[in-house]
């Protein structure tokens, strides 16, 4: 869907980003750089924007200023779809399906613009084999094909996440942005739904929020650390730990619990 | 771009629904069956308005029920549509448009969807509430024009026409009714047909996603505004098309056409039918025109009626009646319709006693207020009643409170056995899937 870009450019990147809500500054000059195929993490005390952030990558909101560009394209100021068009895919930190539809349908929607389906309708769904085949995928890899059937209002939670988990990646995106995916969920679920996101994001760009360190280790090459809207540090998750002023900033006590629970493993 | 890998797994679609076929089987035979039926000329006039409020109720419900979207102005396109249909006619009448009548409702449709593009342009920039709003505004000023333009609007008198225009094909005038049914059951089995095939279309299916949840549409390529737009042309196309038929039907268009009372009336019978399914507002539209011309007929007191029953929908049962057909065919599927049976007379019986009680009350004091010159005496369902006597208040009074007391017994007992049917429902769905 986007056009071929330089092969230099980063898939994503933030430019002294900066966003206020009336007087007060959330994000102060936040900058990223993230390569293609790349797994961030963004962690950060509560309150540090990390939502913020994704809303602005994603759209949702627009930047006060600063630069965001996507595979060296300036982003910021489009609209969520246009976004989207260009290869960016975000999931919610609280489910956001389309409730009286079902699973199968959840997944279809998410996948007619990228096949290119736009708003037809001269033609059947029921015809459009493509899109059908890419759904069916789908579900199979988000493992919810048993329930195709079932409306989304109806799902359980866990089954929810995983949904939506689905319609992110079910576009093709090859930047996904998961905003606590795990949230909510049991440590058992929590494991199982980490390994399933890790399989379906193979060789994309993956950015992901999240609280649980278990999580954050598991799943990324480099963590970046939000602390009142800026990134204080960008790195492996071992320099990251080893980082004064992460220790300092945020993550003295997080980062014991997180040993623990890697020691779990 | 995603790829694409054959599937593992046939679809689970049918190519051929046989169902289907017999359902869309059985609509067209009543459509043109119905004339055989009844044959007065009152039904065949009400049949011909039945056939035109289905198509103007099914293309409300492409934004009320597919769209989520609350339209308090839809008449405007219904009634535009008959303004350029009847105007359409009138130059066809004098020779200087050579167009076969059979065609002036694609004309009006077309009208339809032009003032559709124009107008929700501006109406479709919002969604929810602002979108209510806007629609109503826009209703208000077409209804403020049809005032100030009296040679286009036709002023109180309205615009009338004749159908009997051009040449007739192989001896059909349109003259007798009988023959401007069969037009009207025509287009009404072509645009039942088109608006059902619009819902299997991705645009139909992107229309619910943005009902749903609008927001996440806009994450997954989408233009919402523009979903809601095109979904709007496409209702105002069909609405014209209603609006023309009825023009031909009434010859006759004036201006209330574009006014909000007619845009009240697609609202609330398209919602007594049904928003969820496809078919409820055909079942709306027919209990419109029932109500309209019989109920108005029975009693001065029918938009009272009217008003209650469209509360306690609202109330009780806000999917409409198709919903609640569904609801009693689920059940009929997995066999517990008959022990409901005993439930539901009850249900109907102390009903009927309530509407008894509320509707000597209410017809008297309509007596009271309207027929006052023809003394206080009269007659409601066979009995004498002195609406200005103790007896006869006391007495209605009396079947009222005795009917609400009987009922609401009644359907205490009925919600308790409806939710234990429900339980055993579900229990069975969750062993079949286990058995699955």
């Amino acid at each position: 869907m986007s056009s071929p870009a330089p092969a230099s450019a980063p898939a994503l990147e933030l430019r002294d980003v900066r966003k206020s809500f009336g007087k007060t500054e959330i994000i102060r000059g936040a900058s990223l750089l993230v390569n293609a195929g790349e797994r961030v993490a963004i962690i950060g005390p509560n309150g540090a924007g990390k939502s913020t952030l994704f809303n602005l990558i994603s759209g949702r909101f627009g930047s006060s200023s600063g630069d965001i560009l996507l595979n060296g394209r300036k982003i910021d100021g489009l609209e969520p779809f246009e976004i989207n068009r260009l290869g960016l895919a975000r999931s919610f930190q609280v489910s956001n399906l389309f409730t009286r539809l079902s699973v199968f349908e959840n997944i279809r929607c998410a996948v007619l613009w990228s096949l290119g389906y736009k708003y037809s309708f001269w033609r059947f769904l029921a015809d459009l084999r493509d899109a059908n085949d890419r759904t069916e995928e789908v579900l199979e890899m988000i493992k919810l094909d048993r329930r195709r059937d079932a409306l989304a209002m109806n799902l359980t939670y866990a089954e929810q996440r995983a949904l939506e988990i689905g319609i992110t990646i079910a576009g093709g995106a090859q930047v996904i942005l998961l905003d606590e995916p795990t949230a909510g969920m049991s440590k058992s679920e929590t494991r199982r739904f980490v390994s399933l996101i890790r399989e379906i994001t193979v060789g994309k760009t993956l950015l992901t929020v999240e609280h649980d360190m278990g999580v954050v280790f598991g799943l990324a090459d480099k963590i970046a650390v939000l602390v009142y809207g800026q990134v204080i540090a960008f790195d492996t998750p071992d320099a990251v730990r080893a980082n004064a002023k992460v220790q300092e900033a945020y993550l003295g006590s997080v980062l014991a619990d997180a040993q623990v629970a890697e020691a779990g493993h | 771009m995603a790829h694409i890998h054959a599937s593992r797994k046939p679809h689970h679609f049918k190519p051929f629904n046989v169902g289907r076929w017999v359902i869309w089987g059985l609509y067209a035979v009543l459509l043109f069956g119905a004339p055989l039926l009844f044959t007065s000329s009152l039904s065949m006039t009400m049949l011909s308005q039945m056939g035109v409020a289905i198509i103007a109720c099914l293309a409300f419900n492409i934004l009320l029920g597919q769209g989520g979207m609350l339209s308090f102005g839809h008449a405007v396109y219904s009634g535009l549509g008959s303004f350029f249909a009847i105007h359409t006619l009138n130059m066809v009448s004098a020779g200087q448009l050579a167009l076969p009548v059979s065609l002036v409702p694609l004309i009006a449709g077309m009208f339809g969807l032009l003032f559709a593009a124009l107008l929700g342009y501006v109406t479709t920039k919002k969604a929810g509430t602002p979108f209510a709003m806007i629609t109503l505004g826009v209703g208000e000023l077409v209804w403020a024009m049809s005032l100030m333009f009296p040679g286009f609007f036709g002023g109180e008198g309205g615009i009338s026409g004749n159908r009997v225009a051009g040449q007739p094909f192989l001896g059909i005038t349109f003259g007798p009714q009988s023959q401007l049914y069969t037009l009207i059951a025509t287009y009404t089995l072509v645009c039942t047909g088109l608006m059902f095939a619009f819902t299997r279309t991705p645009l139909g299916r992107m229309l619910n996603a943005v009902r749903d949840n609008p927001e996440r549409v806009a994450f997954i390529g989408y233009s919402t505004r523009n979903v809601r737009y095109l979904a709007f042309m496409a209702s105002g196309l069909f609405m014209g098309i209603a609006g023309g038929l009825a023009a031909l039907n009434f010859e006759i268009v004036t201006a209330e056409v574009v006014g909000a009372q007619r845009s009240g009336a697609y609202l609330l019978f398209t919602f007594l039918g049904g928003a969820v399914f496809f078919f409820g507002p055909i079942i709306g539209a027919v209990l419109m025109v029932l109500a309209l011309v019989l109920l108005s007929e029975l009693t001065q007191a029918w938009l009272l009626y009217l008003g209650l029953v469209f509360m306690f929908m609202v109330m009780y049962a806000p999917g409409g009646l198709s919903s609640l057909i569904m609801m009693n065919l689920r059940l009929a599927g997995f066999g517990k319709l008959r022990e409901l049976w005993a439930s539901y007379l009850a249900l109907a019986g102390t009903a009927f006693v309530i509407l008894v009680g509320a509707g000597a009350m209410i017809e008297m004091t309509y007596h009271l207020q309207l027929d006052a010159a023809l003394g206080p005496k009269m007659k409601f369902m066979g009995a004498s009643l002195d609406a200005k006597s103790f007896d006869s208040w006391f007495g209605a009074g009396l079947v009222l409170l005795t009917g609400v007391a009987l009922f609401e017994l009644t359907r205490r007992e009925f919600a308790r056995h409806w939710s234990r049917i429900q339980e055993q429902v579900e229990k069975e769905i969750k062993k079949r899937e286990a058995a699955a």
